[in-house]
């Protein structure tokens, strides 16, 4: 089938890329352009793991098909670091322990994130509830929900 | 997933020509047809957008207080519209019990109920806020009210072409809840969901109206029950026979999740419980 014109901007970059319709903006991201950083675990929604941030909105990538995707503002976990320091979230993650095998990782920063920009005065029930489209099967969630919030209150207090 | 020609078009009536071509699909939010085609459950030969038709999406307010929401609104922001919320609670309610919020940041209304899942999360609060569907099609507009859009599972009354544009609801009800009956917190099937919204006027209830979702081969009003309702102050009493008349109305199935004899009995209690929060929520 024919390749459609798509220009995509990735964590800055503007991508012009020829791409078929049937694939995902998780395809487009792990094999066209090779930020493999975003994972793919059960492809069917479920999980988060392919969880990216596209116009602002945290979204399952495994459901989007990257046609759609054209002209957006797509930031993936290889997007959060700037200036050799890495984001709050990530930090985070780092000196709590948020995180075993590290697969569910990048889609549980990426989800945290967006749901701290949107309002980062949630409680700890709050944020649970909020993550609840990740999965993670290695940790139990304590330390993935004391790194969301050691970096709610560090991006609440430095903003 | 197997290939497909992509269309992408900017008009109502060229979106409804391509899909009235066979084997054509229409592409909302994607959560349900993205994952059908992986799983080869759907295999179009054309898929098409309708992400860039300008006017089909936002919720907006009428003069005369009915609100209208655009198909290709994303449930999230259903979830969290102020008007929805304070008008039609049990809508707002049923949106924020779909998937995870990355899927509700994709879903669309018009795609959850265009997809006639009887055990959709906005159907129940759309039946009670008798939602009128508005269709468009290269042949023009029509409207029909939700509670005759539905003929059986995945099954509606549109025709090729016909696409649902935007859901206009009448008239607020002064208390309106939704309750889904579940096992996980979130990202579950409803079991049963059961949505009432309720007026009051002076102690007794003016109007009531009972949605129930997967517990029949379609969404249903539960009619006798409403009529039970009308015009009587709600007793426990009132509430209990309200919750077996909708009970009696539900013809649920037994499968994989629950068996037919729990899913009625919890039919019975779930509208109890709704109708309670609902003319709580009336009455304040």
């Amino acid at each position: 089938m024919a390749k459609l014109p798509v220009s995509l901007t990735i964590n800055g970059d503007e991508h012009d890329l020829l791409i078929e319709p049937r694939k995902t903006l998780l395809a487009v991201l792990r094999d066209t352009i090779g930020l493999t950083g975003t994972k793919e675990g059960c492809s069917t929604g479920d999980c988060g793991a392919c969880t990216v941030i596209v116009d602002g909105k945290a979204v399952t990538s495994c459901m989007v098909l990257g046609v759609t995707a054209s002209g957006k503002e797509i930031t993936t976990i290889e997007g959060l670091a700037g200036d050799g320091e890495l984001h709050p979230v990530q930090q985070a993650f780092i000196e709590t322990g948020g995180y075993q095998c590290g697969f569910c990782t990048p889609g549980f920063i990426m989800a945290s994130k967006a749901l701290i920009d949107e309002n980062p005065d949630r409680t700890e029930e709050e944020f649970r509830h909020a993550l609840g489209g990740n999965i993670c099967r290695c940790t139990g969630y304590t330390k993935i929900l004391e790194a969301v919030l050691k970096a709610a209150e560090e991006i609440r207090t430095t903003t | 997933m197997k290939s497909f020609e992509f269309f992408e078009p900017t008009t109502l009536a060229e979106a409804s020509r391509l899909f009235a071509e066979e084997h054509a699909q229409l592409l909302a939010g994607g959560t349900d047809l993205v994952i059908g085609m992986k799983a080869l459950t759907e295999t179009p030969q054309s898929v098409i957008s309708l992400q860039k038709i300008p006017g089909l999406t936002g919720i907006t307010t009428e003069a005369d207080n009915s609100i209208s929401i655009g198909a290709m609104t994303k449930v999230r922001e259903v979830e969290l519209s102020a008007d929805i919320l304070q008008h039609h609670t049990a809508l707002a309610e049923g949106a924020a019990e779909i998937g995870s919020i990355q899927i509700r940041n994709l879903a669309t209304v018009g795609g959850n109920i265009a997809h006639a899942s009887p055990a959709a999360d906005t159907v129940a609060g759309l039946l009670v806020a008798d939602a009128q569907v508005h269709i468009a099609s290269a042949d023009g507009e029509r409207t029909v009210p939700i509670n005759e859009l539905f003929t059986g599972p995945g099954e509606t009354v549109l025709t090729p072409g016909e696409i649902i544009t935007r859901f206009r609801l009448p008239s607020p009800a002064s208390g309106s809840h939704y309750i889904k009956h579940k096992i996980r917190e979130v990202m579950d099937l409803a079991f049963i969901g059961v949505a009432a919204a309720i007026n009051m006027d002076n102690g007794t209830i003016a109007e009531a109206r009972i949605g129930l979702a997967a517990v029949a081969p379609t969404p249903i009003r539960a009619t006798e029950a409403e009529e039970l309702l009308k015009g009587n102050a709600p007793t426990p009493a009132l509430l209990e026979q309200a919750g077996e008349a909708a009970a009696a109305a539900s013809s649920p199935i037994s499968d994989l999740r629950c068996s037919a004899e729990h899913r009625r009995e919890m039919v019975d209690v779930l509208t109890r419980r709704t109708l309670e929060q609902a003319s709580e929520r009336a009455s304040g």
